[in-house]
């Protein structure tokens, strides 16, 4: 137990240090920011995909439930960052619910397929409530709107520690369930579905409460990103927003709680020096890609606790 | 002494100097320490290289290459080179944003400049706005003017949908018909369209019959055309994307020689060869342009100093592929920002990044721009308070497989009221 | 236009849309069903089959019927062996494990997106139609060449319906799907039936790129949608069943068509896609499945 706990507070202390002693740069802070919120996006899909194993392609739905609740409070309601982020998270929940119970009379690629038709559903009726969502354009969120316990969220810093501690708080809540009780048995469910029912599990209701904890971080990373970030529009609905998290889970370690972290920031990086290599940087993600997949199959992390590390949760 | 020296071996030594350099190199930890007069201009250039919006980004690309080469033959801007950062979007808001950052953290930029879709300017504004980095876009959009973005962000090269549409609405009342329907995308650009469009048509008298949304990745329309009335008598078409071709196409199929008469935005041709096969029926159809594809007879000197450097034809075609037809209708608002930023920064004596606010008022100031080798499109009147440059519209007819000119709309008639006044806003 | 016509016109389109769909959706079904894989580039391989035909009909100098019929013979033969391809290089040595094929998959897409874009550029490329004839049908006008796009994949999909069920080859592959485990205990070379089916699924897709072409025309971008519909078939339909993977493809091609003469589009694409979850929700294994997912 101690072990894995210094891992994952000596990581978010690292983050905390790089920022606090000015290691990083501008450039990097800033991608830091972003990345982070997004890790937390990962997170949210992670306990879904790596700890009960059901792969969902719909994500972006989640994400974008999060980022127009509190997005369009903000905007239309005039609601503080505060009350939209509660809004966000309650919104979320519930949303993961409805979608969770109707998503889950199906299973395997049925369930691939639901969950990615339900999150086509969510990108068009963004688009059909345009009259309130402005559509694909979306909506600007105004600095003079993005601001929480009179801390302007638009300072490069203040953002910072800001998805610093929204990841934070996803991070110590994936571990606390990785290790506990309720997390074990998601990941029986996750190994053999049917001998967990047969021992007794109402392995239904675990699945349900899954999507739920998985839908509300989701939720909660779409919000904070719109708060931060300042755009909220539909591309964050379509397709690509719920390939990335899978990409990012599956490089870092599916099963692993900081691997959507490590896959989050290799998939930046990787993008971001690529592209400064040739215009062609999509080719050298694909290969990336596939070196990946023939040689780290477990993902980064997972192949570490695979071969050296077996408590890594 | 000698014998540490001695032992610190020159491999090793110069593995260390290696190192050294690499991490000089790495971005994000290098400084420009040449002296600021010789150090370049560095235009961060938001291209869509990949993605939806790359062939117009082909395009973009090539015009802002070939009006930087013209500034800097002439001795570029204040005496310095210009120089361009290049970063793809990928057409996408977030990857937008991600760009503007690379521009101002890491490649040090004065300003950001070129997007095209709409919904990348929005998503990359804020952006712009708290990095403080000037954002010049060519977007056609209507965002700018419209007030929801901020004081960074400017459209001084191109007019905006609102103004063009409504220029219009005259013209086609008065020549092509007086009942319409609209056939447009089904996203904030159509429905730009859509709306203004209505508006001006119908205050000018005519009747908007029937309005046809189609889902922006549609690739096949024919099912969209039983929609339109029977008793329309001018189909208003404004496509964008891949499947423009087979949206004129098709269209020319479903009505054969009983068509109503055609008015269409240009963007429903762009990048496509006239003589394609299937739009002969579009002979004698009235098209919007930004910039007249075909030089015209009346041809200023300007328009053709234009195509040479950028390496067009007199059909609009690049010189060295005639069926690789360029993007004319949009591409020079790239040409015409560069030179705005030039002459920006020349009359605020920008000497560096300090200096970004002072850039920006000096555009505010600016106002008429004539007809001339840095506005080869037409002349056009800037309006510092919203960000939004105003100016000619042309309409011209497909005569024998050409678009040749009919009508030039002066710039009053594309003038609308003010929605926002950027200059109240602080920096 | 009066109901009547419009019908008549929307379940002409609908079919054209569908009689493309079924061949992508085939191509797709024969992978999954045999293979039990997800081939997330699958749309890509459409999209070369679209490419190739661009590329090999510019040979023709001119004839476009010669062009056409060049890019039908050549186009699938270059997609199934690159299919084929990057199967041996890749997907063996992963031994098909579900998700590593999914990463790998996706890394393929990016590659092939990409050398697309690079070779073939960014601007769509049209495809000239092999006969330009318009039929007068009196309400409206309909292009012949789509007529024989409808007849074309018809032909096709009997034949691969005749290889399945009257040769030994398809013998095999019908054995390998029921139960890979005990085709290979019976001396099926499981092996090769899998490069041989990648290859043939991806060819199969490309034939309905080459038909379709001349119609739209050619993009980089242009797999991504036909993806998306061919997977939504192919479960609506139901894994392991032929038949069910044409019915969804027929049902879906023309739904989408039909709807839309009755709503706005964007609200006829919401309700198409709920009538899919709808399908999945009552029928799990799909309308005719009969395999487990």
């Amino acid at each position: 137990m101690r072990k894995d706990l210094i891992l994952h507070l000596g990581a978010l202390a690292i983050l905390l240090f790089l920022e606090l002693f000015g290691v990083f740069s501008d450039y990097h802070q800033g991608n830091f920011a972003r990345i982070l919120v997004l890790a937390a996006y990962g997170i949210g899909y992670n306990v879904l995909f790596g700890y009960t194993g059901l792969l969902s392609l719909g994500h972006a739905l989640f994400f974008s439930a999060g980022l127009y609740a509190s997005g369009l409070s903000i905007y239309h309601l005039d609601y503080n960052v505060g009350q939209s982020l509660i809004l966000a998270i309650c919104f979320s929940a519930f949303f993961s619910l409805l979608i969770g119970y109707l998503a889950l009379r199906t299973v395997g690629v049925s369930f691939m397929i639901v969950t990615l038709m339900f999150s086509q559903v969510g990108y068009l009726c963004i688009l059909y409530f345009g009259g309130i969502t402005r559509g694909d354009e979306g909506i600007v969120i105004q600095q003079s709107s993005r601001v929480f316990l009179s801390l302007d969220l638009s300072d490069p810093t203040i953002r910072y520690y800001s998805a610093l501690i929204i990841f934070s708080l996803c991070l110590i809540f994936n571990l606390w369930i990785a290790k506990s009780s309720f997390g074990r048995v998601l990941i029986a469910i996750r190994e053999n579905s049917d001998r967990a029912l047969m021992l007794g599990y109402n392995v239904h209701l675990y699945k349900l409460l899954a999507v739920i904890i998985s839908g509300t971080i989701s939720g909660l990373a779409g919000a904070c990103y719109g708060i931060l970030f300042g755009y909220v529009g539909a591309s964050f609905a379509a397709v690509p927003y719920s390939i990335f998290p899978l990409l990012w889970v599956l490089i870092g370690g599916a099963g692993t709680v900081l691997g959507p972290l490590v896959g989050a920031i290799f998939m930046f990086y990787l993008i971001d020096y690529a592209s400064d290599i040739t215009d062609a940087y999509m080719i050298i993600v694909g290969i990336t890609l596939l070196i990946v997949t023939l040689y780290a199959r477990r993902g980064l992390l997972g192949e570490l606790r695979y071969r050296y590390f077996k408590w890594i949760p | 002494m000698k014998k540490i020296i001695n032992k610190i071996s020159r491999r090793k030594l110069m593995k260390g100097v290696a190192a050294a350099g690499s991490v000089a190199a790495m971005p994000g930890f290098v400084r420009y320490s040449q002296a600021a007069s010789s150090a370049p201009i560095k235009i961060g250039f938001q291209v869509h290289r990949t993605g939806i919006g790359a062939a117009y980004g082909r395009w973009y690309d090539r015009t802002t290459q070939a009006a930087v080469k013209v500034i800097n033959d002439a001795g570029g801007i204040n005496g310095r080179p210009v120089e361009v950062v290049a970063e793809d979007d990928g057409t996408d808001p977030k990857r937008g944003a991600e760009a503007l950052e690379k521009f101002a953290n890491q490649h040090n930029c004065d300003v950001g400049f070129g997007t095209l879709f709409s919904h990348v300017v929005i998503g990359s504004a804020p952006r712009a706005g708290e990095l403080k980095l000037p954002y010049f876009v060519v977007s056609e959009g209507h965002h700018v003017a419209s007030g929801m973005l901020n004081r960074y962000t400017l459209q001084p090269g191109i007019t905006d949908v609102k103004s063009q549409v409504q220029a219009m609405a005259p013209f086609v009342k008065d020549n092509v018909g007086k009942k319409v329907t609209m056939i447009y995308p089904d996203f904030a650009f159509g429905h730009d369209h859509r709306d203004y469009f209505s508006a001006a048509f119908e205050a000018q008298g005519g009747e908007i019959i029937a309005k046809v949304p189609i889902p922006p990745t549609e690739s096949s329309f024919s099912k969209y055309f039983p929609k339109i009335p029977r008793d329309t008598e001018v189909i208003y078409h404004v496509m964008v994307g891949p499947a423009v071709l087979t949206f004129v196409k098709e269209l020319g199929e479903f009505y054969g020689s009983k068509s109503p008469k055609l008015f269409g935005f240009i963007d429903s041709l762009e990048a496509v060869d006239l003589s394609t096969p299937g739009l002969e029926f579009l002979d004698g159809s009235y098209f919007w342009e930004g910039n007249p594809r075909y030089a015209q007879a009346n041809q200023s000197d300007h328009d053709k100093f234009y195509r040479a450097a950028v390496g067009v034809d007199a059909n609009g075609a690049s010189v060295s592929d005639p069926k690789d037809v360029s993007t004319y209708a949009h591409m020079f608002g790239c040409w015409e920002t560069l030179h705005i930023i030039k002459k920006g920064m020349e009359e605020s004596g920008y000497a560096g990044i300090g200096d970004r606010a002072k850039l920006i008022e000096a555009v505010e100031n600016m106002s008429d721009m004539p007809l001339s080798q840095a506005h080869p499109q037409g002349a056009k009147i800037f309006n510092g308070k919203t960000h939004q440059t105003f100016g000619h519209q042309y309409i011209t007819k497909m005569t024998n497989g050409k678009l040749v000119l009919a009508h030039t709309t002066s710039i009053e008639d594309t003038f609308y009221p003010d929605e926002v006044d950027y200059t109240k806003q602080s920096f | 236009m009066d109901l009547g016509p419009y019908l008549l016109f929307a379940s002409l389109e609908g079919l054209v849309h569908a009689a493309v769909l079924s061949l992508i959706a085939l191509g797709l079904s024969l992978v999954f069903g045999v293979m039990r894989i997800v081939n997330v580039a699958h749309g890509e391989f459409f999209m070369l089959g679209a490419i190739l035909a661009w590329w090999i009909s510019s040979f023709a100098l001119g004839n476009a019927a010669l062009g056409f019929l060049l890019a039908l013979l050549i186009a699938p033969l270059i997609a199934g062996v690159i299919a084929m391809f990057s199967d041996w290089l890749i997907l063996k040595h992963l031994k098909y494990d579900p998700e590593a094929t999914i990463i790998a998959t996706i890394g393929i897409l990016y590659i092939i997106q990409q050398a697309a874009l690079m070779t073939f550029g960014p601007d769509a490329r049209p495809v000239e139609q092999p006969f330009n004839i318009r039929l007068d049908l009196y309400w409206f006008g309909f292009s012949a060449y789509k007529f024989f796009v409808i007849f074309a994949s018809i032909i096709l999909l009997l034949s691969v319906w005749l290889v399945m069920a009257k040769t030994k080859f398809g013998l095999l592959l019908r054995a390998t799907q029921l139960d890979s485990e005990t085709a290979q205990a019976f001396g099926i070379p499981i092996s090769t039936v899998y490069s041989l089916v990648f290859g043939a699924g991806a060819a199969i897709a490309a034939v309905g790129a080459v038909l379709i072409v001349p119609i739209q025309q050619a993009h980089y971008l242009m797999g991504g949608e036909p993806l998306l519909l061919a997977f939504i078939v192919v479960i609506i339909g139901g894994l392991g069943s032929l038949r069910g993977t044409v019915a969804a493809a027929v049902l879906i091609g023309m739904s989408d068509g039909i709807i839309s003469v009755f709503f706005s589009p964007t609200l006829a694409k919401i309700l198409a896609t709920l009538l899919v979850v709808f399908v999945l929700l009552i029928r799990p294994n799909g309308l005719f499945g009969t395999a487990k997912a």
